[in-house]
């Protein structure tokens, strides 16, 4: 179905134990997985590995990967919504060089799918993960430095200095002002970070059918969010949560449901907006929506080997 | 110092509601060999408002941070009582109580503005901390009352989004005390709330003082090395010296007629009190 270009897939090494991890180290992983979906939006510390590549660009998600794939599945890598940069592309190659497991670009195929940045547009179905690579896990740490003190804040539902964050941006602009890692309230008790994914993702969280993993690597934590849980963005009474919204449909594909990036053309100021998820934006073109650009120069420069 | 001394003065006595809001037993404070405050015992009624004087290092800060609930004692206890029953030991409750009667039962007015206010957020985030850390969740109302506690502590409410670092120390002393206060605690702990003032914003900070102690039934613990403060603020007197309270009194009977040596040559050392 998809006419991107990408480099063959090396084939499974065998010198590497399956996923690369050893299965000491796997079921280590796997316990804390255990706990934080047990206690849904609670950090649980891990003996984060030291990976094949730098601590910051997704150890913490390889390494809940590493714990929860099989041989059987399908597995799909997402960076800032796109299937096809850097980040995405090594962490594919990586998984199937070390896992021998299938890969795809396609939402609805994949079973894991290990992101950055993004939610998938297509909604994500029971049976299916979606593990979240986590820069910075705890969402007191730019209000309160010291680990204990934010331990001890979550422990007592201490949240007030959460809310005082929230308070400065409606007088400063009117509007909450935070625009990614808007920090969420789970199943009731654990404010969480839901790491550097726009708002606009956040209520794709709410009683998602698929079980939601979350890893960050330097700084040692994993928390979960189960299937069917309740997500619930920080607002105040009379200033609601609300999400981005665009002027303009995608100009490829037409989409004016979808998270866009603004995309420079030229240096004359001109500019479009694009999905960030390039496989639904794909989706959408092979299903005939045709975006104000589509064709074009600009167009073709984000279409790869489309027309 | 006279065990009369101890209780206060019968006139006083009949505003006062029998049962005393603070006791301190004992209070005793070492660091390792050295003495911070050592067997401080009084009792704060309602709407008493007490002063603790002394010089320098006698001990005053580090009893204020024992009452306020800051330091844990050494040995003694602190008994607070709460309306919904006696606390015979705040120290004896876990820390998550004692943080939420902190934030809601007392407040503490610190000397230097920069410890008791988050620099970086503004005045109307400082007043509305306490509000949304006990549940607030109506950004309009939560900006309703700092509005109104910025009048009352005479701060233009125009400069609501302003942050304290462009304040006067004066008005970042005046928004600690907003801060404090926005919760209706029962009672306050102020350590020197005039350090650092010149005379004129002294002077204003506290006739403020005086009207919000007055009109909201406040009891409070003024920590000052300024007997002039303590004669305009307070009802009560201690008098400590090297961790140990040396005299205790009615305010104007101690400073009028000291008895201790020590408070002897504290007010007579005062240029004008």
């Amino acid at each position: 179905m998809q006419k991107t270009v990408t480099s063959p897939l090396p084939p499974r090494d065998e010198a590497y134990n399956f996923a690369y991890l050893d299965e000491a180290t796997k079921r280590m992983v796997r316990r804390a997985l255990l706990k934080a979906v047990a206690v849904p939006g609670y950090q649980v510390p891990f003996g984060s590995r030291e990976m094949p590549l730098a601590r910051g660009w997704g150890t913490g998600g390889i390494q809940v990967t590493a714990a929860v794939i099989g041989p059987d599945d399908t597995l799909k890598v997402i960076d800032q919504g796109a299937d096809d940069t850097t980040n995405a592309v090594s962490i594919r190659r990586f998984f199937a060089r070390v896992a021998g497991v299938a890969t795809t670009e396609a939402t609805a195929d994949a079973t894991i799918i290990q992101t950055r940045h993004r939610i998938p547009e297509a909604p994500l179905e029971a049976g299916q993960i979606l593990v979240y690579q986590v820069p910075q896990p705890e969402p007191l740490r730019k209000l309160e430095s010291s680990e204990a003190e934010t331990r001890k804040m979550h422990a007592w539902g201490d949240y007030g200095p959460m809310y005082v964050r929230l308070y400065e941006d409606i007088a400063r602009f009117g509007h909450v002002a935070t625009t990614y890692s808007y920090p969420v309230l789970v199943n009731g008790r654990y404010v969480m970070s839901p790491s550097p994914i726009p708002k606009f993702d956040n209520p794709k969280m709410h009683m998602s059918a698929a079980l939601q993993l979350f890893g960050a690597g330097r700084e040692k934590r994993i928390y979960a969010i189960p299937p069917w849980t309740e997500v619930k963005s920080l607002d105040f009474e009379d200033h609601p949560f609300e999400v981005q919204k665009w002027d303009e449909p995608c100009a490829l594909c037409d989409a004016a449901d979808s998270y866009l990036d603004e995309v420079i053309t030229d240096d004359l100021g001109g500019r479009m907006f694009v999905c960030s998820d390039t496989h639904y934006c794909e989706g959408r073109r092979d299903a005939g929506h045709r975006g104000r650009l589509l064709g074009t120069d600009a167009g073709r420069a984000l279409t790869r080997n489309e027309e | 110092m006279s065990n009369a001394a101890l209780t206060p003065h019968s006139s006083l006595l009949s505003t006062h509601s029998p049962a005393p809001l603070l006791t301190a037993d004992r209070v005793t404070r070492l660091y390792g060999d050295r003495i911070g405050c050592v067997d401080v015992s009084f009792s704060l009624w309602p709407g008493e408002v007490l002063g603790v004087v002394g010089e320098s290092g006698s001990g005053k800060s580090t009893l204020l941070r024992c009452l306020s609930g800051l330091d844990r004692p050494t040995s003694g206890s602190v008994a607070f009582a709460d309306p919904a029953g006696l606390i015979p030991d705040i120290f004896a409750l876990d820390e998550q109580r004692r943080r939420g009667l902190m934030r809601t039962a007392w407040g503490i007015v610190h000397q230097n503005p920069r410890d008791g206010l988050r620099m970086a957020v503004s005045a109307g985030g400082n007043i509305g901390e306490r509000l949304m850390d006990r549940g607030d969740r109506h950004y309009g109302s939560i900006r309703e009352a700092a509005l109104e506690w910025l009048a009352r502590v005479e701060i233009d409410p125009a400069r609501i989004d302003d942050r304290p670092s462009q304040f006067s120390g004066g008005m970042q002393q005046r928004l600690q005390i907003a801060r404090v206060l926005v919760s209706g605690p029962r009672l306050v702990y102020m350590d020197e709330p005039t350090g650092g003032l010149d005379v004129s914003v002294q002077a204003r900070l506290l006739d403020l003082l005086r009207a919000l102690v007055r009109d909201l039934g406040l009891a409070a613990v003024i920590v000052t090395h300024d007997l002039a403060v303590a004669r305009l603020l307070t009802d009560r007197l201690m008098v400590m010296r090297n961790g140990r309270v040396v005299e205790e009194g009615l305010t104007d009977q101690v400073l009028d007629d000291p008895q201790h040596a020590y408070t002897q040559l504290l007010t007579a050392s005062v240029l004008a009190a």
